[in-house]
């Protein structure tokens, strides 16, 4: 099996530690360990790019370059990293004068990417190359009872297009179904969170937010299931506010799909980080209870 | 009847605006916009704009750089890219959204007293300084910078959340080789 090279981002280090916590153990039941790869920097996502262009492409190189190295391309769980990584690969590969420049500057510091990397999100590595059999292999306890509505927000699926639908992708339904989770019908999975704009503009982000919640709620999920931190972290933290808004009190739990695999995996739910939930998420163990199994 | 938009003459027009524009968002195909709207109805935060993105086009087209340039518009793009993956004319619309905000940030006539600039700003300073972003710091300068003191106590309990449950450093994260960093982007902003 090809081999990966692990970029974790800042969020996953920090307010996405279960993602993380529940990636790696998944990946190495897998066989494939996913070692991190070194002194790694942060990739800018949508600041740098609004900010200064060719810096966010010389800091994504540095990442590149240091995965070149190693030989090994790159596994990036954060949706945010990796656009950012894609993004910046296909600009550092085009062979533009502003390209040549920046990796002119990388090669003087020792930093000579030559343009072999690939970037890869694990949904696409899970589905694609380890495949949906080898996964129900793995799978202890089926997680029958929970229905889940699978969000995938924007950053994986577009602009890049490279391993599912831009609009109604099917990949992590796939991957979920294998583990005995019922995924709702749900067209609202490639709607915006909004993104970094969320946590500053309040009214916007619960508005977007909100119809993502609602809809998943109109389809009878139990809990939405994520791969992009910041999704994560904007879906759970702007129920407060469109619970007060939208007179009605919202109480959707918010997962990694990793930490649903992990569950089925075997591993116990203190071990995939579902303490570190912001909402109460006792429905769904009674759930998964419900389907005969004891977690 | 009250008409709302100034009226712009043809000397307070920049005709260069649309070429530094198309250069910068590696996008050539600006002009070929046809003014469908396609951009504007897949928006998702359209209704929050000044000016849709459509207009954002034409005016680009058209060299009303001071316009496009304090718009709000620019920095209600949240990224999510539906415009551009769907714009008929293949205009890269995100990216030239991008390239509107490094030219005002540049000119430094973004839109004041609006948190979202400062934000993107405060993130690139952070984490080209210490090679990762570090969430605490960013919100404390962020509140800082914008005056918003109120801002930081209605972000309390979140913080105080995210604390309990570990989600939440206290410190500044950074990398190993800050100066290997250091050098490569004096050495970009040197050649720029």
């Amino acid at each position: 099996m090809k081999e990966y090279i692990y970029y974790p981002g800042c969020s996953v280090k920090t307010n996405a530690k279960h993602y993380e916590e529940s990636i790696l153990p998944v990946f190495k039941i897998l066989g494939m360990e996913l070692e991190e790869l070194p002194d790694w920097n942060c990739c800018g996502a949508t600041a740098s790019m609004s900010v200064d262009d060719e810096k966010a492409a010389a800091i994504n190189g540095r990442i590149l370059s240091i995965a070149e190295k190693a030989g090994k391309d790159i596994i990036a769980p954060c949706a945010a990293c990796y656009l950012s990584l894609k993004k910046a690969n296909n600009f550092l590969k085009g062979d533009s004068k502003e390209s040549e420049k920046i990796l002119s500057k990388l090669k003087e510091l020792g930093l000579e990417y030559k343009g072999t990397i690939k970037v890869k999100h694990p949904v696409e590595v899970l589905v694609k190359e380890i495949g949906v059999d080898q996964i129900k292999e793995k799978v202890h306890h089926e997680l029958k009872g929970l229905k889940v509505a699978s969000y995938y927000g924007c950053q994986v699926v577009r602009p890049f297009k490279e391993f599912d639908d831009m609009d109604y992708p099917e990949s992590m339904d796939a991957l979920l179904q294998s583990l005995g989770v019922e995924t709702v019908s749900f067209t609202a999975k490639t709607k915006c969170c909004g993104g970094a704009l969320t946590a500053n503009l309040e009214e916007l982000g619960a508005r977007l937010n909100y119809v993502i919640i609602k809809e998943a709620q109109k389809k009878g999920a139990d809990a939405i299931a994520t791969l992009c931190p910041l999704c994560l972290f904007n879906l759970e933290i702007t129920q407060d506010k469109i619970s007060k808004i939208y007179k009605e009190d919202f109480k959707m739990p918010i997962l990694f799909f990793s930490q649903l695999m992990g569950l089925a995996f075997g591993f116990s739910k203190e071990e995939m980080g579902f303490s570190r939930s912001l909402i109460p998420i006792k429905q769904i163990w009674d759930k998964i209870q419900m389907g005969g199994i004891n977690v | 009847m009250e008409t709302q938009e100034k009226v712009y003459f043809e000397e307070e027009l920049n005709h260069d605006f649309l070429d530094t524009i198309k250069e910068l968002s590696h996008c050539k195909e600006i002009d070929q916009c046809i003014q469908c709207g396609t951009c504007s109805s897949s928006c998702p935060d359209a209704t929050y704009m000044d000016l849709t993105p459509r207009k954002i086009m034409a005016l680009t087209k058209g060299g009303f750089e001071d316009t496009v340039l304090k718009s709000f518009t620019p920095w209600l793009c949240a990224s999510c890219y539906s415009c551009q993956v769907r714009c008929p004319s293949k205009i890269k619309i995100t990216d030239v959204m991008y390239a509107i905000k490094r030219v005002a940030i540049e000119k430094n006539v973004y839109p004041t007293r609006f948190p979202i600039p400062v934000m993107y700003k405060e993130m690139h300073k952070i984490l080209t300084k210490n090679g990762r972003s570090s969430e605490l710091w960013l919100m404390l300068n962020l509140y800082l910078k914008t005056l918003n003191p109120f801002g930081l106590i209605k972000m309390a309990p979140l913080g105080l959340k995210l604390m309990k449950t570990g989600r939440m450093s206290l410190k500044k994260e950074s990398i190993k080789n800050k100066k290997q960093l250091k050098k490569l982007l004096k050495a970009i902003k040197e050649e720029a």
